[in-house]
């Protein structure tokens, strides 16, 4: 590496000021992306657009109350994150700013000038090494680790650009910021490592190996896993107008996910939604550790009044953090809610740019950014040693105006995303949630389906079954138009048993109350007895109709009540939901027996 | 103190917009007043400054306004709002200054009417329910302290009376608290404004109302500056004085038009029918201010008032608002025409607080089954009702006559009531359960096995019977 010149920090003077764009002269020398300080009152900025000594920069912060002639300082930095312990259980601004340590410093109102840094410098992390001394280590080895929270064992990992020969290693309690050992490069360069790297948050991490996504993300959530799943290093997107339940999907998601490492992006949305997660998380149990689910979640919030440019870069300052913990060979799994609001940023820099617009106003680059931005999902072989595989799945809301899926931002992601959420007012009015249409969604990973069961054939069974559950769903919707062309009459028993079996797929299965305690979550198991005793009946019915038993009598059994509680047997029980397949067979004999006298 | 520059080197006038030059100091957002050629004073805002030239808004129009003859100085300070404690009781206009007959204030302090944003950390989630005594309200889509909850209307539908009632009615069980009512009218009509004020006059509550007022013949610009004068007495109400602070914003429609004007004004990219991209986040600095702050007392609860033009709830204001609100309660014109009064049109309205601030030692423990399994039957119900309007009732199933008949009632006896009416939440639910008992309990699904056992009031007599 060529050893940096030490200028003098660059300072150019304000000329322009135009919401969140600042232009200022005299900046020759600074680099694109820069960030900078702009103004008396210290704002932070990043350059997004240079011309000869004039440069643009969006500000992360309100701009009342600047003017021209105010000096404009660069940092000679790119807008970074630091990663390192601390991280989980935080809440951060979009450009890292901790959000608990700001209310202390400034109060509740933010206020604006103020750096803090991303990770606490007092803090000490038990730091454990996994080398020794006189090693050679390459970028993104493993050097030890440090037990973050009771959820997550922290590797430390020597920075990217770093190689050399380890000495002065040293197990011990060290605050973020002092070196843990040092690394000798071949021709001399010292670096000190520490428990704390930073990473330039718009560019990915790097990484060995892309490798196919293709095991199940269980979530938890009945209409996502059986029909619409989605992978370990694969990506969804959740479109819909506006209450039809995106943030509760991205919640439910965060909350159940079987992942490691959950990074919860804010962009743009309700501080409220915020304040819910911060309450909660703390709160509900990890179904698979018992730890609480803040030990394994870093939360990002950038509300809706919050500064636009950092709503900008909250999304990237996310994904840097999701990558951090993939590259320690974590299954991560981020959710941007809501990629529109980010999108829109997007445009609201642009304009102010005076970029030329392209669809919608949207800048020329926007699907560019948006595939970029989903790139960065993956399941992958990890940097460095030892080899690890880690996995980053993103899922992202988006929120097209009047619920128009046509949008630039909703085609653009579907472009790129494997899983496709599609969220319907009509349902949502309905009270049906997840609202997620069974008729337009889409999953490209159904095949990864079958394997998350341990026995196969219970994975092929269960697979079977969701062709046949969507198949009937399908038919019903044929079902219904007749119905509503020549009335209920014109259908065979049959045909109703049919309509009947699709009503108790939909709001048996698919419908899930996420705020209901046994509900809010259904093992994999779970929904595999509980759809299997749906169809059960159903084929059961269809047998009585050819024993001449009337449709009548099949729907009033009271084991349809007992299905459709099923929902609410806890895991612990779940024995019970095979009991209620005897019961049909029970009552439905019962019903053949009053034929046959 | 910085001294106040004087300028009279205005360039151009375009709309409500000017353009000053050679001006030394001008910062982005900060105030001027304009002294016309007869002496009289107009304000603007800074919505630009590149090198010496400033573009400012100027709230009352532009018209009179003369190139060679006006002063402007710069105040070098951004919009403020004086308030005290005495501010309780008195009307304002659109741009903060008193309109009514009242004493001079004597200001404790001056506050930027733009605030900062709540650090999202420091907020508390809003769990306290409001009983408002409204059925569609309480029972379906209950409002809670800190919530944005606006009314989406449309021209010619009562919202001036919910919201009246809201004001009249809304309380916390069991808590005698400090409260305040801030009401900001932005270019409605003098007689909608008049309807409210007489309102609160008649039950007293004017004493504890602090008014912004903005008529549809008051400057258009200055919309754009009202409801944030309106948050800025409430946030001083709330997180200062204590207060559990209501705050009605009627109408947002009118607010949205003029952000467009200047935005027109600006030959800026137009989004959506001309509204400019950014209304998303203008809007979002209106409506999250309202909510709860860890370790403050008071609160600011939000229902802001918007007509949806051609009642189309896809258009701009309407849609950009419900991406933003915690809900909405949306009034339906059929039902106005069914003579369905208040005309809540109950599936797409959405209390997303809800949850939160109801069930056992809030409201009651069966709140949450029972307003699912209303929804759901009101919805088949709904369902039923269009098929037979195109079949005919003779085509429906018994099944679906039977919903059909619950959608009837259900709109007669429990959507609709008097506006005086004020419900003690317990009626409502157990009005719910009245109309539910049509049901077998297999139909239910919804509901809890052991609520059913314990509220179906046919099991109920069966009990006391027993
Ligand atoms: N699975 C669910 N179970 C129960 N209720 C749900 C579920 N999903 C959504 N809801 C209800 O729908 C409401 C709206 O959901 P949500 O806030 O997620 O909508 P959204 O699509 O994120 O809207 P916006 O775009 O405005 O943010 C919730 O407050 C809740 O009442
Ligand atoms: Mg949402």
């Amino acid at each position: 590496m060529r050893t940096k010149i030490m200028a003098d920090k660059k300072t150019g003077r304000i000329v322009k000021v135009a919401g969140p764009v600042v232009i200022a002269e005299g900046m020759t020398g600074v680099r694109m992306y820069d960030v900078v300080r702009v103004g008396n009152l210290n704002l932070i900025g990043e350059i997004v657009e240079l011309h000869e000594d004039r440069a643009s920069i969006q500000v992360y912060e309100e701009t009342t109350g600047i003017g021209p002639g105010e000096p404009v300082t660069d940092t000679q930095a790119p807008l970074s994150v630091e990663l390192g312990p601390g991280l989980i259980e935080s809440i951060y601004d979009g450009i890292q700013r901790p959000l608990n340590a700001l209310v202390e410093a400034e109060g509740e109102f933010m206020s604006r000038g103020n750096l803090l840094p991303g990770l606490d410098r007092e803090k000490k992390w038990h730091f454990q090494p996994l080398i020794k001394d006189g090693a050679k280590v390459g970028p993104g080895d493993i050097i030890g680790q440090v037990q973050e929270t009771t959820q997550i064992l922290h590797k430390i990992m020597v920075p990217f650009g770093v190689s050399g020969t380890v000495h002065k290693i040293s197990e011990g309690d060290y605050p973020v910021d002092q070196p843990v050992a040092v690394c000798t490069a071949e021709d001399g360069t010292e670096t000190e490592l520490k428990l704390m790297q930073k990473w330039p948050v718009r560019n990915a991490r790097q990484l060995k190996n892309r490798l196919t996504p293709d095991t199940l993300l269980v979530t938890g959530q009945r209409v996502i896993d059986s029909f619409f799943p989605v992978t370990k290093g694969g990506t969804a997107c959740v479109p819909g107008p506006f209450g039809t339940g995106k943030t509760v999907v991205q919640h439910q998601l965060a909350k159940w996910v079987d992942a490691d490492v959950v990074v919860y992006v804010g962009c743009g949305e309700r501080g409220n939604e915020m304040t819910d997660v911060l309450m909660e998380f703390p709160e509900l149990k990890d179904p698979r550790s018992g730890e609480p689910l803040m030990k394994r979640s870093v939360l990002i919030a950038n509300t809706s009044n919050m500064p636009v440019a950092a709503r900008e870069a909250s999304v990237y300052t996310g994904i840097t953090i999701a990558e951090y913990f993939r590259d320690m060979g974590y299954t991560v799994a981020l959710m941007a809610d809501s990629t529109s609001r980010w999108a829109e940023a997007m445009r609201e820099i642009s304009t102010r740019l005076e970029e030329m617009p392209a669809e919608e106003g949207y800048p020329a680059y926007l699907a560019a950014r948006i595939a970029a931005f989903y790139e960065r999902a993956g399941r992958v072989q990890c940097a460095g040693t030892p080899e690890r595989e880690g996995a980053l799945s993103i899922i992202g809301a988006v929120s097209p105006p009047g619920g128009d899926l046509s949008d630039s931002v909703v085609q653009a992601t579907l472009h790129v995303v494997k899983v496709f959420w599609s969220l319907e007012g009509r349902l949502a009015y309905q009270r049906h949630f997840p609202a997620i249409s069974w008729l337009t969604s889409y999953s490209f990973y159904k095949d990864s389906l079958k394997d998350c069961f341990e026995d196969k054939d219970q994975g092929r069974e269960m697979e079977q079954m969701t062709v046949e559950a969507m198949a009937l769903l399908e038919q019903e919707a044929e079902l219904l138009e007749i119905v509503r062309l020549v009335g209920a009459e014109a259908l065979s028993p049959t045909d109703r048993v049919s309509l009947e079996t699709s009503r108790s797929i939909r709001e048996d299965y698919l419908h899930q109350n996420a705020f209901h305690e046994v509900d809010t979550h259904t093992s994999m198991p779970k929904q595999y007895e509980m759809l299997k005793t749906i169809l059960h009946f159903h084929k059961q019915a269809l047998v009585a109709i050819k024993a001449d038993v009337e449709t009548a009598d099949i729907f009033k059994l009271t084991v349809r009540e007992d299905i459709a509680r099923a929902k609410y047997i806890p895991q612990a029980e779940i024995d019970k939901i095979a009991d209620i397949r005897k019961t049909i067979e029970d009552q439905m004999k019962k019903l053949h027996a009053s034929v046959a006298t | 103190m910085l001294s106040i520059k004087e300028y009279q080197t205005v360039s151009s006038i375009a709309g409500p917009l000017m353009m000053v030059e050679m001006v030394d100091e001008a910062k982005y957002g900060h105030i001027v007043d304009i002294e016309l050629a007869d002496g009289s004073i107009r304000h603007g805002q800074i919505l630009q400054v590149e090198n010496d030239k400033v573009l400012v808004q100027v709230f009352e129009g532009t018209r009179g306004i003369d190139v060679d003859k006006s002063t402007v100085r710069f105040l070098a300070k951004p919009l403020e709002l004086a308030v005290s404690p005495e501010i309780l009781g008195r009307v304002f206009s659109g741009l903060g200054e008193p309109k009514d007959d009242g004493p001079p204030l004597i200001p404790e302090k001056r506050l930027d009417i733009n605030s900062r944003p709540i650090n999202p950390y420091a907020r508390d989630y809003p769990n306290e329910f409001i009983q408002t005594g409204i059925s569609t309200i309480d029972g379906l889509n209950p409002l809670v302290r800190g919530q944005k909850l606006p009314v989406f209307s449309g021209a010619g539908l009562p919202h001036d009376q919910i919201t009246a009632q809201l004001a009249r009615q809304a309380t916390v069980l069991g808590k005698a608290e400090a409260f305040a009512v801030v009401f900001a009218a932005m270019g409605i009509t003098f007689e909608a404004a008049q309807f409210f004020i007489n309102d609160l006059h008649e039950t007293g509550a004017i004493e504890r109302a602090v008014m912004f007022v903005n008529l549809a013949n008051d400057p258009a610009i200055e919309r754009i500056a009202t409801p944030r004068f309106a948050l800025t007495a409430a946030e001083y109400l709330a997180f200062e004085l204590d207060m559990h602070v209501l705050v009605i914003l009627n109408d947002m429609t009118n607010y949205c038009e003029a952000l467009r004007e200047i935005s027109a004004a600006r030959k800026e990219v137009p989004g959506r029918r001309g509204y400019p991209g950014y209304l998303y986040t203008d809007l979002a600095t209106v409506y999250e201010r309202a909510g709860r702050i860890k370790d403050k007392k008071g609160s600011i609860t939000m229902v802001p008032v918007l007509t949806m033009p051609e009642d189309d709830k896809t258009h701009p204001v309407p849609d950009l608002t419900g991406y933003i609100t915690e809900g909405q309660i949306i009034l339906s014109r059929s039902l106005h025409r069914k003579a369905v009064s208040p005309p809540v049109d109950v599936l797409p309205s959405l209390s997303r607080l809800k949850d939160k601030g109801i069930g056992e030692g809030k409201t009651r423990e069966d709140h949450a089954d029972l307003y699912n399994q209303l929804y759901a039957a009101y919805a088949r119900g709904k369902e039923a009702q269009e098929l037979a309007a195109i079949m005919g009732e003779a085509a429906l199933s018994e099944e679906d006559k039977k919903y059909m008949t619950f959608a009837d009632k259900f709109e007669a006896e429990y959507v609709s009531q008097d506006y005086y009416d004020n419900r003690p939440v317990e009626q409502t639910l157990d009005l719910g359960w009245e109309l539910l008992s049509m049901f077998e309990n297999v139909e239910l699904k919804r509901i809890d096995i052991k609520l059913i056992e314990k509220y179906m009031p046919k099991f109920r007599k069966a009990e006391r019977e027993a």
